[in-house]
């Protein structure tokens, strides 16, 4: 059978990176994909030296919309770092706090449109209809649903109020009913187990060959979490487990995400009820020549930035890298020698965004003519569902 | 009651364009089909296709390699069709209008007929632009 290439991409609306992959098909298999990525560059690094320090912390926050927080957690680790000052202890609680509300409302997002591309429709809209919940507290205790603008070098820049916290742990409660029928619908389905299990599989040498991070990483058993291994804001403080799993398959990625979710909930009350009075902003006076690092743990995986500061109100340098960059490159590997029905959903467990449609079109290789296009793909991953549950 | 009447008189299809934006404009688009706002009730689809499409919802700062795209797309689009920018990085910038990768705003490239500011805007603003692009259409029509 003559080789096809499937373009997908390059824009993925819903991912940090849009990124262009091409699958090479034989007949239904995938025997090669090359990942190519610098689309959607809007020069932030070189935005971000244009601004003062305190401008940087809004400059990335508007990186990437779904984490909309782990950049600037980074960040302001990065410039603490670089400025020697640390956060009063209050303001590290919230921080921990709005970081884990993120990951939660994050992990929802994905799982619903990991939903849509099995064909479980109501997967969808029900991760959509709860995550609702998050961006209530959101726009309550920060004042918008996304792009908070909440942190700041030194503190935060709102605090959580007293009468807010019963509030929380009330809708937080109800949250946790919902993502208990979550558990109970991916755990119990024989469908799901049959559809994603050793489907996009990732082994522990790839994890490690490719610097695979969060959750991709930890569905192939390398424990890797910087909350644990390297605590930032109150992560030492409070009690929470690191979830492995040791398939590295989807369905894994799926159980990662889905009990990470639970963890957030238990960081999220103790972060509550443990959050000590006091200020919550220590000001910033200046700016010592030096460098900075800062890292923090995304809901995708750790970010990292760096900071060169020449002592002026501008850093010199800011360096930026977002875990997406290296999960995305290990589709080169779990994609390969699956079906295209399977591919789609490969590529979407490690959290890039398939919502745009259109995006993704087979090409006949010699004649460039159009076989398949994104809708055809999301159906053909459908109708494998339809198929399986017949079976059940 | 007029949104209602203008809205189930017409269903219009929209197409969403992103031209390199932080993603949270289009999360709220998508948000508006999901159960709070569940704007399908009025017959508002989000369409695969700009060929389908009545109104054309872009986001982003309109990155240098996205304008020929864009430009392209639009072309494509049926007439009349109505151009919502979404979000401040399509009305106007934001602070993107200072890197060297973007060609800011997008009415630069395409003609726009509604602006929602906001960063991103609420879902309830989203709809509203839509509504108001509803009247831009119908003016479009007439004067055909
Ligand atoms: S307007 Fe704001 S939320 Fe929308 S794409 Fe631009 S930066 Fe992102």
């Amino acid at each position: 059978m003559s080789k096809k290439i499937i373009p997908v991409g390059p824009y993925h609306p819903l991912q940090e990176e849009p990124e262009f992959f091409q699958l090479h098909v034989d007949g239904e298999r995938v025997v090669d994909i090359d990942i190519i990525i610098g689309y959607n560059h809007r020069g932030i690094e070189k935005l971000c030296e244009m601004r003062t320090f305190d401008q940087v912390v809004f400059v990335v926050e508007r990186i990437c919309g779904i984490c909309s927080i782990s950049h600037p957690s980074a960040s302001v680790n990065c410039i603490e770092d670089c400025a020697r000052v640390t956060a009063p202890l209050r303001a590290q609680y919230i921080r921990m706090i709005i970081a884990e509300l993120e990951r939660i409302h994050s992990h929802m997002l994905w799982l619903g449109l990991a939903g849509h591309f099995i064909g479980y429709n109501t997967v969808f809209m029900w991760a959509w209809k709860y995550r609702e919940i998050v961006l209530d507290i959101f726009e309550r205790i920060t004042g918008n649903r996304q792009s908070y603008a909440m942190f700041k070098p030194g503190g935060i820049r709102r605090d959580i109020k007293k009468e807010e916290v019963p509030k929380i742990i009330n809708e937080l409660g109800e949250l946790e009913r919902s993502l208990e029928m979550f558990r109970g619908a991916v755990l119990d389905d024989p469908v799901l187990h049959a559809r994603l299990k050793g489907v996009g599989i990732l082994t522990r040498e790839d994890v490690i060959t490719f610097s695979a991070v969060g959750p991709t990483a930890r569905a192939s058993g390398v424990a890797i979490d910087v909350r644990k291994d390297d605590p930032y804001f109150a992560y030492d403080k409070v009690d929470f487990d690191m979830i492995v799993t040791e398939n590295g398959d989807v369905f894994d990625k799926v159980i990662v995400r889905v009990l990470e979710m639970f963890e957030s909930v238990r960081i999220i009350k103790q972060g509550l009820t443990g959050m000590p009075d006091g200020p919550y902003d220590t000001p910033l006076k200046d700016m010592p020549p030096g460098e900075g690092v800062g890292r923090a743990e995304a809901p995708r995986g750790e970010v990292y930035h760096y900071l060169r500061s020449d002592g002026s109100n501008t850093p010199a340098r800011y360096k930026v890298r977002a875990p997406s960059f290296m999960n995305v490159a290990t589709n080169a590997v779990s994609a390969v020698g699956q079906s295209i029905a399977d591919a789609t959903l490969t590529l979407a467990a490690v959290d890039p965004c398939y919502c745009c449609t259109e995006r993704m079109q087979a090409v006949d290789y010699k004649t460039r003519k159009k076989v398949y296009n994104w809708s055809d793909l999301v159906r053909l991953s459908q109708e494998k569902t339809q198929q399986l549950k017949k079976k059940f | 009651m007029s949104f209602l009447k203008k809205a189930l008189t017409k269903s219009p299809w929209v197409f969403h364009l992103s031209t390199g934006s932080c993603n949270n404009c289009d999360i709220e688009i998508i948000d508006c089909l999901t159960p709070r706002f569940d704007v399908e009730r009025f017959g508002v689809m989000l369409v695969g296709s700009i060929r389908h499409a009545d109104i054309i919802l872009i986001t982003g700062s309109m990155n240098k390699k996205s304008v020929k795209r864009v430009k392209v797309l639009y072309e494509q689009a049926p007439r009349p069709c109505a151009v919502v920018a979404c979000g401040t990085c399509s009305c106007g910038g934001h602070f993107f209008r200072d890197s060297y990768n973007t060609d800011t705003p997008v009415s630069k490239t395409i003609p726009v007929d509604v602006y929602i500011p906001g960063c991103p805007p609420k879902p309830e603003a989203l709809i509203a632009g839509i509504v108001k692009a509803l009247g831009k259409l119908d003016e479009k029509r007439k004067n055909r």
